[in-house]
């Protein structure tokens, strides 16, 4: 596979929680709505993310799959209803990390882009940049360290957004379709460094609409539809048995509607 | 045409000749506009930054007061810091009317409007763009606030600059507080509006390409800085 990521061992991707710290996790959705000016975008929604696995969040476009993320991760608002962690409020938000769906680049170096989020939490600069240009190498961005990250291409962005979200070593990582820029082999180095940080213990929730790669990553699967969670099902039950029509048609890649 | 070309000649003379008043009253302009820009920026970029992240009860009041405060007419400024200073004034105490430190007061309340309104402006686009990134990360509000204001330093340099335009060619307000006393407050535009209203058109005329010459040699050379600090652009 990827020669990339042989050095990349199980102790740096591990979370923070796996090294002895408490997890955050589980988390659980009750009744949860969002609304915009009277208009509900989803819910309501009931949900657990246990401790383990690889949760992919699918559905047809518009139907809340950023939404239910944003939420999850506390960038949405909570209109009724209730999202809680394991531990209080203030313990969580550092321990989460979240991949947007268009990459944002701050005005900086690519090394200095993906060690920001360690310069938050206090460590000092040159330990920051150290490990920040180790993970850069790692990933593929060895050759643009010094950069300015926004005239990265499409794909290197998403792969600065992936390093900058996993150099904390978070309990759970949110991605919303963080392959949709890739080409075939980036895809595969972004899976396998997924599949690592997994291993090592990071809960992981991603939104996809890559048929292949959700076969390919997936321990569970929410089918959104509407606005709502349709279909919550194992990945092996999700792609062979399908309860709902919509989601059956949405696997054959019928338009669902 | 004569009295134009007869100025670029004097412009040349005052220079090359190392006048000693023409370099008086240049340094003192550069002072007061210089000290004034350092104060209006130290106030005007953090205001424009804090009301570009901050949601309160009277922001789009501020923020309207702010905009229409970007074109305070200098003379009504003046007018006003002269009625502060003056010895039967609030601030009379202090002896600072018809001195260099009143004239900074004056532009530095003229240009304060300026700087923070460019600079929100530019903070709030920015603030758009960061938003989602800095709540996720979980920076805390001073953390947000130091990433705007350095990712954003080359708009805020820019924001600077204006200020600077408008300090170094402003005459109301200076004329009235500081009083065009030579040797003393004289600066550049008063001594443009003086030599203009006793006829010495060519003279003033000097004057005036010698004030441009420095306003874009300051501009350049705070531009080289900028660019020096990193090859980079974007
Ligand atoms: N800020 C907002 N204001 C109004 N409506 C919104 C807002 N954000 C999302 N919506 C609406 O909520 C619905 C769900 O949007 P969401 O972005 O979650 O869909 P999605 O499943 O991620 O779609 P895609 O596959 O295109 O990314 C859409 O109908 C969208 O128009
Ligand atoms: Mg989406």
């Amino acid at each position: 596979m990827s020669s990339i990521l042989e050095a990349l061992t199980a102790d740096e991707v591990a979370p923070v929680a796996e090294a002895g710290g408490e997890s955050i996790l589980p988390l659980r959705l009750e009744g949860v709505v969002a609304r915009i000016r009277g208009k509900t975008l989803i819910g309501p929604i009931d949900l657990t993310i246990g401790h383990h696995g690889l949760t992919i969040v699918m559905g047809p476009n518009g139907s809340g799959k950023t939404t239910l993320l944003r939420l999850m991760h506390g960038l949405q608002r909570v209109s009724k209803g209730r999202v809680s962690w394991s531990l209080p409020e203030a313990a969580v938000r550092a321990r989460q990390a979240y991949v947007f769906q268009t990459p944002i680049m701050m005005r900086r170096s690519v090394v200095d882009c993906i060690a920001y989020p360690l310069i938050l939490h206090g460590v000092a600069k040159p330990e920051a940049r150290a490990r920040a240009a180790d993970w850069a190498r790692r990933i593929g961005l060895g050759h643009v360290l010094n950069q300015p990250a926004p005239v990265l291409s499409g794909g290197e962005k998403q792969k600065l957004a992936l390093a900058r979200a996993l150099i904390r070593r978070p309990d759970i990582l949110f991605l919303d379709e963080p392959c949709a820029n890739l080409d075939g082999s980036a895809m595969r180095d972004i899976e396998s460094i997924l599949m690592q940080a997994r291993q090592a213990g990071t809960r992981i929730v991603m939104a996809t609409h890559d048929m292949g790669q959700a076969r390919r990553l997936a321990s569970d699967v929410l089918f959104m539809y509407g606005g709502k969670v349709h279909e919550a099902a194992p990945a092996a039950a999700f792609f062979n048995k399908p309860q709902t029509m919509e989601a059956q048609a949405f696997i054959k890649g019928d338009i669902v509607e | 045409m004569d009295s134009i070309s007869q100025g670029l000649f004097q412009a040349f003379r005052l220079v090359l000749t190392l006048d000693p008043d023409l370099y008086r009253i240049m340094a003192l302009s550069l002072r007061v506009t210089l000290t004034a820009v350092v104060i209006a920026a130290a106030i005007g970029l953090p205001l424009g930054a804090w009301l570009a992240v901050n949601r309160f009860r009277y922001r789009r009041l501020t923020i309207a007061v702010l905009n229409a405060f970007m074109g305070l007419p200098p003379v009504v400024v003046g007018l006003f810091i002269y009625m502060l200073l003056s010895r039967s004034g609030p601030l009379g105490v202090l002896g600072l009317l018809f001195t260099p430190t009143a004239m900074i007061i004056a532009q530095a309340i003229l240009i304060t409007p300026l700087i923070a309104s460019i600079a929100h402006q530019a903070i709030r686009d920015l603030w758009a763009e960061y938003h989602d990134l800095l709540i996720s990360l979980n920076a805390t509000r001073v953390q947000r606030i130091k990433a705007l204001l350095w990712d954003g330093r080359r708009a805020l340099l820019t924001a600077t600059l204006a200020g600077f335009g408008r300090a170094i060619g402003e005459v109301g307000a200076i004329m009235i507080v500081g009083g065009n006393i030579e040797y003393s407050t004289r600066v550049m535009t008063t001594a443009i509006a003086l030599e203009t209203s006793k006829g010495n058109l060519a003279f003033a005329l000097g004057l005036g390409i010698v004030l441009i010459g420095l306003a874009v040699l300051v501009n350049l050379g705070i531009h080289w800085l900028g660019r020096t600090e990193r090859a980079s652009n974007w």
